[in-house]
């Protein structure tokens, strides 16, 4: 991979810092007037999730990271390892739990997902925004209320659990942001 | 910049060799606002092209000068209270350390308490420039005007190096306000021989750090020796001030076309 100068970093960029992939978030060069050039960099360390800042020395450069994004579709969970393919290669990559983290609480078999390869391997996933699953368990619904806005918890197909409103029944689909775990609305029945 | 087989010539980085020549000349109090070009500085407070405003004061002390700079300031953003520290005081107040005598391997683990320094290394200025912009500068001028003064030595710059009990200190000051570095001072060197031998050392560094040597002004140099009145002089960010009046955080913003669209 190429390398880079402080002074190219940019927002989004994938660099190779301490052994890991990074994704640069903010890049600020900061200069006493009369001294030295420093950069002051936040990163998120894309193993780990982990966010922080560096200063480097303005100049000083870092080893590009071979990590890039792929809509893919996820196809089954064997018990250890996940299973996902590029839709137009019908390449198949396999993600161990590390990989898919949390994730594996909104993917569903079939749907489309982003996978984030990293030297051609699985490094993370990230579900859509919005998903659509089933509630599988939750305490019979109380009809017509509405009103309250009392929730309670819901199990859905995939083992998340989710406060939904008191009138949602077992067997329904539901509607959940991915991103905070919450629940939007009611979908069509299957 | 290169120009046909003439040698290449430089963009100022700053009005000051100019205007000491002219004070050699006449030895009046002189200002101007002036571009400057610094290549390789561009981020939210910085644009390789940006303006400074430059004054000369024959006859005046770099605390004479600060009090100047206070009057002008609070002119443009509205009255605010004036501190100053000595650049040791800030140091043995804020971080315990005693930047004079510190070693570089002291200043290092102080830095690292604060900041992720990765693979860092160098002298004591590298580390005191790190503790400067990333742990004190941030707050200095809350809502007031802060001057530090007196510098070490080896960061005088321009300014004329004095001894100060047991250490020699530049009289060079820097304004800050909310945390921008807004100005920069000297009481100015007006010895020649010790404008050479810094020249020299400059140029010494610059090998080291594997920068090519800058050309020595030698007009500069027979204007010092011809001689240069007792002076102080300043030079004061005029797009961060700009900044510092609009309430702009990026300094784009204070710029028809900055670095990034130009």
């Amino acid at each position: 991979m190429a390398n880079y100068s402080t002074n190219e970093f940019r927002a989004g960029m994938k660099v190779m810092l301490d052994g890991d992939p990074c994704s640069i978030l903010e890049n600020e060069f900061v200069k006493p007037g009369k001294g030295q050039a420093f950069n002051r960099v936040r990163l998120r360390n894309l193993k780990t999730g982990r966010q922080w800042e560096r200063t480097f020395k303005s100049g000083e450069t870092l080893e590009g990271a071979d990590v890039v994004d792929r809509a893919m579709e996820y196809l089954y969970n064997d018990g250890e390892f996940w299973y996902f393919m590029e839709s137009e290669t019908f390449e198949q990559y396999q993600a161990d739990a590390a990989a898919v983290g949390d994730s594996n609480l909104w993917i569903k078999e079939n749907e489309k997902c982003d996978v984030t390869l990293y030297n051609g391997t699985p490094l993370s996933v990230t579900p859509p925004n919005f998903v659509e699953l089933e509630i599988v368990e939750t305490d019979p619904g109380l009809k017509g209320d509405t009103a309250t806005g009392g929730t309670k918890p819901a199990k859905l197909s995939t083992g998340a659990v989710v406060k939904v409103p008191l009138f949602i029944s077992t067997g329904e689909i539901i509607r959940v942001d991915t991103r905070t775990g919450e629940y939007q609305n009611r979908a069509s029945k299957s | 910049m290169p120009c046909g087989d003439a040698p290449p010539r430089f963009l100022q980085t700053s009005p000051e060799y100019a205007m000491k020549r002219l004070l050699a000349a006449y030895g009046v109090p002189m200002f101007q606002i002036a571009r400057a070009f610094r290549a390789g500085e561009a981020g939210a407070r910085h644009n390789p092209e940006f303006s400074l405003l430059e004054w000369y004061r024959p006859g005046f002390d770099h605390h004479q000068l600060m009090d100047e700079v206070a009057e002008l300031v609070c002119e443009c953003l509205g009255a605010r209270p004036v501190e100053k520290f000595s650049y040791r005081q800030l140091f043995l107040q804020r971080l315990a350390l005693d930047p004079f005598i510190a070693s570089a391997a002291e200043l290092e683990a102080v830095a690292r308490q604060h900041l992720d320094a990765g693979n860092l290394s160098g002298d004591r200025d590298l580390w005191l420039d790190l503790l400067m912009s990333h742990v004190l500068e941030p707050g200095l001028g809350q809502g007031v005007l802060t001057f530090i003064y007196d510098y070490p030595a080896s960061q005088a710059a321009l300014a004329r190096v004095v001894a100060a009990g047991d250490v020699n200190v530049g009289q060079r000051f820097e304004l800050y306000v909310d945390g921008v570095e807004l100005a920069n001072g000297y009481c100015e060197l007006t010895d020649a021989a010790e404008q050479r031998q810094r020249f020299t050392r400059d140029n010494a560094l610059r090998r080291e750090r594997g920068q090519s040597e800058r050309p020595v002004d030698e007009y500069l140099l027979a204007a010092l020796e011809h001689g240069l009145p007792d002076c102080s002089g300043v030079a004061l960010g005029i797009d961060r001030l700009l900044m510092l009046v609009t309430g702009a955080a990026d300094i784009k913003d204070v710029l028809a076309f900055d670095w990034r669209r130009c």
